[in-house]
């Protein structure tokens, strides 16, 4: 029994070892041969019948070591067998990585809608509110709150679409400095956002525009304030190395008056195309509130103090991202539009 | 504003370059616009004296001049078709490669084969006539007078080494409406003296009291009125050194009195008017309110209706004058004018802007009357006019004027503090600093401590309050001074956004997100718009603008569509085949027209989506996208609009009431807009939605049991829709909780005018487990009732 266990043993080494068996059918085929009913070793088992007793244990033993190790021999060759396979089909699965991509592209954010969100999370974070006043307006909000009695020269920095009677289209945010100040007692911090319009039409101005207004009244407010808040901003908003530079103007609602250039961000104050050679941008006015605005709204203008300013929001936009022609911002060209992430 | 440097350093030594004085007045609030170099058109052109004369061969009107011109060649060849010059004449020579008036260029050449090397030229030439230098105008070569040396530049010779300053004056600061108005700036920036003007006359034995008499009715519109009489007038031309100013300023000279008037307005920025008194009816001044239906021919020749809403100045019949507006043609001075009466007046501002808007006319004077004259100006401005008469010897002066003033107005008096106006500013100017900077803007003084009583200048009628003081301290001081605090003493508050403008931030995410971009179009349209979409009559609910710029954008909208489909239409013919688009954005909705207080302003979505890809069920994705981010349904009907195809259309309904409207752009439409793609257009009344939404997050814990889904096929009338199916397979068993169509099929195996009809049906179990047996059973229920009330069958 042991001569014949051995030559069963050496003769799967030999097999297996010449490679019979490339395919798992084939290794199938081959285990069958030995360990099927059929087999070879089965065989085997059915000859203990003419082994005399007293060799039986021992044959038995030879014969289960026999079995085992060829079941051991077949399992790691179809192991093997089984990896090679993969890695040919893998290697067979190859793609063009390039090919275009299967997405969905989000929207965009308007230029105007990013620039006034910015501002918001700018403003929001020292402790302003935001209050949307009404587009269609009365004078005395638009004008006469603000200090710009009728026929006052200033109404003509701004020329008015009216809509019937006292009724106009507000031609500044500033109106809602007065709805908030008659609603809301100091300390307030405000931001006004919304459309305003002005008849006026070309490259740089459009009938219809956007701005927002920013308000703070409290005690002990200075023009040194307005100053810091709009230096973070200007930082904010565009480079940290920005610079605001004030110099005196007129609005009839502040005193003093200011307007407010930043440092050109494409020459970086040297002198450009873009800023005409000054190194400045006029972005914004803005000024102390007059002390008549705060009377006009119930607040005590001995008591309170304030500062206002006013941007355009289209004006940044377009320096912001370098726009040439404020037309671009109301065509809705999605390939314009589509350029504007979140 | 123009202000010449010449005159400008009449009244103030100015001893730095005309950039650093820009530089100067624009830190102090004058902006310098513009700096132009008067003579910045003539290059290389200098004094030539004329050496010898001879006869060109070939020609018989050239003559071929030798001329010194110093440094540049003492004997330079140029040939001249000019005769009106003779030997040792000074003229001015444009050389090789100089340019002239209007951007003309000088070349050597030869003329006839003589060689020339520059040009003699005329004072046309140079860009000048009469009013810059005498003889300027003569038809010829221009011959200068006095003796400049040959090879000097010609532009001191002849006036053209100037600069005019084009300043922009804000609306507060009418006195610096002049050339003296910005020499009192600038005697301030540069801390020397300004030099008074010269205000002194001598009178004469005439008087204004017996020519005229001068009563002003309407004192509220003319707070000071003042007429003075100028007899002997003679037509003597003005002289060179005014006429020169006038020049400068785009002003021609007309006649000596006319020339003092606007020589007084460019120089105090006081307008000022001359009758000819002959040509006043009744000796009388009368200045009125028009009355109605008054007419005036002004002297421009343009006739005028008046209204009561008018000032004018009368004589005892008819108005002579649109006060501070224009004079009347039927006072104009003219070369025989015996004599005038001047008028010096300060108008209401408010007034005479109306006036001049109203009658389309405008003038210099108006200009500045619009911006506010001070009536000390006017009080000093005539003795500034009769001083010039004097000196250009005009006429006779007479001793007495009328002076009729409403109210003498006093100079502005403010009682302040220095921690005041350190408070204000946030930074600390010392007391002697503001002191020095008021005292040289001529404020006066006096301080007690911390206390100040400022005087404000008579002309400075803006002064109210101690923040102008302040101001008047700050651009003085540099505003380079402020240094930036962050709201050092302010109250801490709650910023940022409320719970609707969050909401609403995201709505505009939800729509991003379905790959919708952010439009923003005009919230006005045309009335066009709205027949083109055959919903003419909407435009008479319309909010229309007065003043619009064009019809087309005359109406504010009452719905986005319009602006959706333009904005549509736009990018499908830039060849932008597929776009998806969304505003959201208020609608004007009157409560009646006109309107008597201020309309609603509504929160509204439009959409717009086009493209091959698209189709209805791809646009309503952007409702159901906005539905889940706000937590509300919305259901579908079938509906009708007269813009949209018939059959592929749907009101959209929030709680029962219609809230929007979805549909395909009618075909008929489109091929009238020549669109080849399908463009969806959709609106949703955003302010109705936002007030069911229920955007907070409700948690809802998982179930305990496995969901089971079982498919549903149903044969169904073509007429049935999913809606209705899907309603009656959620009232059929309580356990749904999804039900969704995945398929639709119709063809032969279902036949004519069937469909059927493929959903997926999930039950969630509650209490117990849901057994493969229950969910037979029901289904059978479901069925049983999709049978009776809409006659479906499963297939």
């Amino acid at each position: 029994m042991k001569q014949k266990t051995q030559a069963i043993r050496e003769e799967i080494e030999q097999r297996l070892a010449a490679g019979e068996c490339a395919t798992s059918k084939e290794l199938i085929e081959l285990k069958m041969e030995y360990l099927g009913k059929g087999g070879k070793i089965s065989a085997l088992s059915k000859g203990m019948r003419d082994v005399p007793a007293e060799e039986r244990p021992e044959a038995g033993r030879l014969l289960g070591e026999l079995r085992a190790w060829a079941e051991e021999q077949f399992d790691a060759r179809e192991k093997e067998l089984k990896r090679r396979e993969l890695a040919a089909k893998v290697a067979g699965e190859r793609i063009d990585v390039t090919m275009p991509a299967k997405f969905h592209a989000g929207g965009s954010v308007h230029p105007v809608t990013l620039v006034r969100r910015e501002l918001e999370e700018i403003f929001s974070g020292m402790g302003f509110n935001i209050f949307e006043g009404p587009e269609i307006e009365r004078d005395y909000y638009n004008f006469q709150a603000l200090n710009i009695p009728a026929d006052h020269p200033a109404r003509d920095m701004q020329d008015t679409f009216f809509v019937g009677g006292e009724y106009l289209l507000r031609s500044q945010t500033s109106s809602g400095q007065i709805r908030v100040m008659e609603k809301q007692a100091p300390p307030i911090k405000v931001l006004s956002p919304g459309r305003v319009y002005r008849s006026d039409s070309d490259a740089t101005h459009s009938p219809m525009f956007h701005q927002m207004e920013g308000l703070v009244v409290d005690k002990g407010i200075t023009l040194c304030d307005l100053k810091g808040i709009l230096d973070e901003f200007a930082r904010r908003m565009f480079t940290a190395e920005t610079k605001t530079r004030f110099r005196p103007s007129y609005f009839p609602f502040t005193e003093p008056s200011v307007e407010v250039d930043l440092s050109c961000k494409n020459c970086g104050g040297k002198g450009c195309r873009i800023c005409k050679g000054t190194g400045w941008i006029e972005v914004l006015g803005a000024g102390m509130v007059n002390r008549r605005v705060l009377e006009n709204c119930g607040i005590d203008p001995d008591v309170y103090t304030g500062f206002a300013f006013g941007i355009g929001l289209e004006r940044i936009a377009m320096i912001k991202y370098g726009i040439g022609d404020i037309r671009l911002l109301f065509e809705n060209d999605v390939r314009f539009l589509r350029q504007f992430k979140d | 504003m123009k202000v010449p440097l010449s005159w400008l350093k009449d009244y103030v030594d100015v001893d730095i370059p005309v950039e650093e004085l820009a530089q100067k007045l624009f830190s102090c609030g004058l902006e310098v616009e513009e700096i132009v170099y008067v003579g910045q058109e003539i290059e290389r052109c200098v004094v030539g004296r004329i050496e010898t004369i001879v006869p060109h061969p070939d020609s018989d009107h050239l003559q071929i001049c030798t001329l010194n011109c110093g440094s540049y060649g003492e004997a330079i060849q140029i040939v001249t078709g000019a005769h009106n010059i003779r030997e040792k004449d000074l003229v001015p020579v444009a050389l090789d490669g100089s340019s002239l008036a209007g951007g003309v260029k000088i070349k050597k050449g030869k003329l006839r084969g003589v060689e020339s090397n520059g040009m003699l030229c005329s004072g046309e030439e140079l860009g000048i006539n009469e009013d810059w230098y005498e003889g300027a105008d003569v038809n010829g070569i221009l011959l200068l007078h006095g003796d400049p040396a040959p090879g000097t530049d010609i532009r001191p010779v002849v006036g053209l080494d100037d600069y005019v300053l084009d300043i922009a004056v804000t609306a507060n600061r009418p006195d610096c409406q002049s050339v003296y108005g910005i020499a009192r700036e600038v005697a301030a920036l540069l801390g020397k003296p300004l030099r008074p003007l010269a205000l002194d006359y001598t009178p004469a034995d005439v008087s204004t009291a017996q020519q005229v008499t001068v009563t002003v009715e309407a004192p509220d519109l003319c707070p000071r009125y003042i007429a003075h009489y100028v007899s002997d007038l003679n037509d003597a031309p003005t002289p060179l050194w005014m006429r020169r100013r006038l020049a400068l300023c785009g002003l021609r000279s007309i006649r000596n009195v006319v020339d003092i008037t606007n020589f007084v307005l460019l120089e105090m920025g006081q307008p000022m008017h001359a009758f000819d008194i002959s040509h006043l009816a009744g000796k009388q001044i009368v200045v009125r309110r028009a009355r109605e239906g008054e007419k005036i021919v002004t002297l421009d020749e343009k006739e005028f209706k008046l209204s009561p809403e008018n000032l004018v100045i009368c004589d005892a019949e008819k108005p002579v004058a649109l006060a501070g507006i224009m004079g009347g043609l039927n006072s104009e001075i003219e070369a025989d004018t015996p004599a005038v009466l001047f008028e010096c007046a300060k108008f209401e501002r408010a007034n005479v802007r109306r006036t001049s808007r109203a009658l389309g006319q405008k003038s210099d004077s108006s200009a500045r009357y619009e911006k506010g004259v001070d009536a000390y100006t006017t009080g000093i401005a005539i003795n500034r006019a009769l001083h010039l008469v004097e000196e250009l010897g005009c006429g006779k002066i007479a001793r007495d004027r009328f002076d009729v003033m409403a109210e003498v107005t006093e100079p502005a008096v403010v009682k302040t503090t220095v921690s005041a106006i350190n408070a204000l500013l946030g930074i600390e100017v010392p007391k002697e600093e503001i002191k020095r900077i008021l005292t040289a803007l001529n404020f006066s003084v006096t301080s007690n401590k911390d206390e100040l009583t400022v005087t404000a200048p008579a002309y400075r009628e803006d002064i109210e309050g101690y923040p102008d003081i302040a101001e008047e301290v700050i651009r003085m001081y540099g505003y380079d001074r402020i240094e930036g605090t962050f709201l050092k003493n302010a109250s801490n508050t709650m910023g940022g956004l409320t719970d609707a403008q969050k909401l609403e931030a995201r709505a505009g995410n939800a729509l991003r997100e379905q790959g919708y971009s952010e439009a923003i179009t005009y919230s006005f349209i045309s009335p066009k718009d709205y027949a083109l979409l055959r919903i003419a009559d909407e435009a008479q609910r319309a909010i229309k603008i007065v003043n619009p710029i064009g019809e087309d954008m005359s109406l504010m909208r009452t719905t986005l569509m319009p602006s959706m489909l333009d904005a549509a239409v736009r990018n499908v013919r830039r060849g932008n085949e597929q776009g998806r688009l969304y505003e959201l954005a208020n609608i004007y909705l009157a409560k009646q027209q006109p309107i008597t207080e201020l309309p609603e302003e509504r929160r509204t979505l439009g959409i717009a989506v086009w493209g091959g890809a698209e189709d209805f069920y791809t646009a309503k994705g952007a409702f159901e996208a906005l539905a889940a981010e706000l937590g509300v349904q919305f259901a579908y009907t079938a509906a009708e609009r007269p813009y949209l195809h018939p059959g592929k259309c749907a009101a959209v309904l929030l709680g029962g009431q219609p809230v929007g409207v979805l549909g395909e752009l009618a075909p008929d439409l489109a091929e009238e807009l020549s669109v080849e793609v399908p463009v969806y257009l959709g609106e949703l009344d955003y302010a109705a939605v936002a007030a069911q939404a229920d955007a907070a997050v409700h948690y809802t814990p998982l179930p305990k049991f496995p969901e089971v889904k079982r498919d549903l096929a149903l044969l169904a009338d073509e007429g049935v829709t999913c809606a209705e199916a899907e309603a009656v397979i959620r009232e059929s068993c309580k356990f749904v909780t999804n039900v969704r169509l995945f398929d639709v099929y119709r063809g032969a195996q279902v036949g004519e005018g069937k469909k059927s009809m493929a959903f997926s049906v999930t039950f969630t179990p509650r209490e117990k487990a849901i057994a493969p047996e229950d969910a037979d059973g029901y289904i059978r229920r479901i069925v049983k009732a999709l049978g009776e009330k809409l006659g479906l069958s499963q297939r």
